[in-house]
């Protein structure tokens, strides 16, 4: 007699396999990205800050995630800002890692990664592309930036604008300080902008 | 008011159903196909993400799932090959055994009553979901299971031996 717990076992029997996640995701982002359907890929990068949370579109680097801020909200973000299409595709962020690694062990002053801007507008756009452009090991004033930005007396908005930077590091926000050299403030925690001043040798 | 948008990373949804679509699949595919209409199924859900409501994610995915392995099926059966091995669609390789012996039995079944009994039995659907997987209603969706279970008994070689030896 067929009983439904033969029938749940037989059933089980047959449809339980291995499946590993990751090589899925691989493989998904890989024909999702040929069909053009990958609006946001993203992988975790491992650093000496903690793990990075890299999310790229087709144009380019979009949102750079410090270790401080839960991975799901700024994902949920992300899909609500740009697009639900999210798939962890390592592969798609090769580049982004390997230039993170070489930054931060020594090896690199400036990053060459495509950089898609859509997060930002207006003000923060124009004073984000500034300090951008702040040299390896240089620092600047919210002020100057501010002024570079084309309002020398918005240095309080330029604060606000470099606090709300989506790519860090790679945008090198933690080169901005107060005019006394006090560090002023950082989105990833003080100790971080701490951390990046003096990997780049400008405090000891 | 707008309608109600998916707005979850469409990540959260292959970590939290993956499992279950690849299971459905098993039950519905040789073991060489499943891993390619698992990788449709989920690529084809990323197309039509933005204008999913949300509701019910897994018998969303499994919706996709079934029409992605009828698509293999049909492929299949156009291909020359299909010719030389007939066996191919109906069975999963399976172990020896009872259980295999009751799950080729399974595989035999109608596409219909095949899903519905893998989704029930392997995912533990409620019928509800079954039906939204199936696209049928929750009541036609039981009929199948019991419909299915009928058969399976009917056939059921122990049964046999019983009911001439009672």
């Amino acid at each position: 007699m067929t009983t439904d717990t033969d029938l749940k076992r037989a059933v089980r029997a047959a449809t339980t396999g291995d499946l590993d996640l990751a090589e899925l995701g691989d493989a998904v982002s890989r024909r999702a990205a040929d069909a053009g359907l990958l609006d946001l890929a993203y992988a975790e990068i491992d650093s000496p800050l903690g793990p990075l949370l890299a999310v790229s579109t087709p144009a380019g680097l979009v949102h750079l995630g410090y270790p401080n801020r839960p991975r799901d909200a700024q994902l949920e973000l992300l899909a609500e800002r740009i697009s639900p299409r999210i798939v962890e595709a390592p592969g798609r962020l090769d580049a982004v890692r390997r230039e993170l690694d070489e930054y931060f062990a020594g090896r690199r002053r400036d990053f060459g990664l495509a950089l898609d801007w859509q997060l930002t507008a207006g003000f923060v756009r124009a004073v984000l592309e500034r300090t951008a452009a702040i040299p390896f090991g240089e620092t600047r004033t919210y002020g100057e930036v501010a002024a570079a930005a084309g309002s020398p007396r918005a240095f309080r908005a330029a604060g606000r604008a470099l606090g709300a930077n989506p790519i860090p590091i790679v945008v090198p926000c933690h080169r901005v300080l107060r005019s006394g050299g006090a560090l002023g403030g950082y989105g990833g925690g003080l100790d971080v902008k701490r951390e990046l001043l003096t990997l780049e040798g400008v405090l000891d | 008011m707008n309608a109600p948008r998916a707005t979850a990373p469409f990540q959260s949804l292959i970590e939290a159903h993956a499992g279950a679509v690849a299971a459905f699949l098993r039950g519905m595919l040789p073991t060489d196909d499943v891993d390619d209409v698992l990788q449709e199924t989920l690529v084809a859900a990323l197309r039509a993400y933005p204008g999913f409501d949300g509701a019910s994610p897994r018998a969303w995915l499994l919706t996709i799932a079934r029409r992605k392995a009828i698509d293999e099926h049909r492929a299949r059966s156009r291909r020359p090959e299909a010719l030389a091995e007939p066996d191919a669609i109906a069975a999963s390789p399976a172990p020896e055994g009872p259980d295999a012996a009751l799950w080729e039995r399974v595989a035999a079944l109608p596409p219909k009553q095949r899903a519905a009994v893998v989704l029930r039995f392997a995912l533990d659907l409620r019928y509800r979901e079954v039906g939204e997987a199936l696209d049928c209603s929750e009541a036609a969706a039981r009929r199948n299971v019991h419909e299915a279970v009928r058969a399976l008994r009917a056939t059921d070689p122990t049964t046999d031996i019983e009911e001439e030896s009672a």
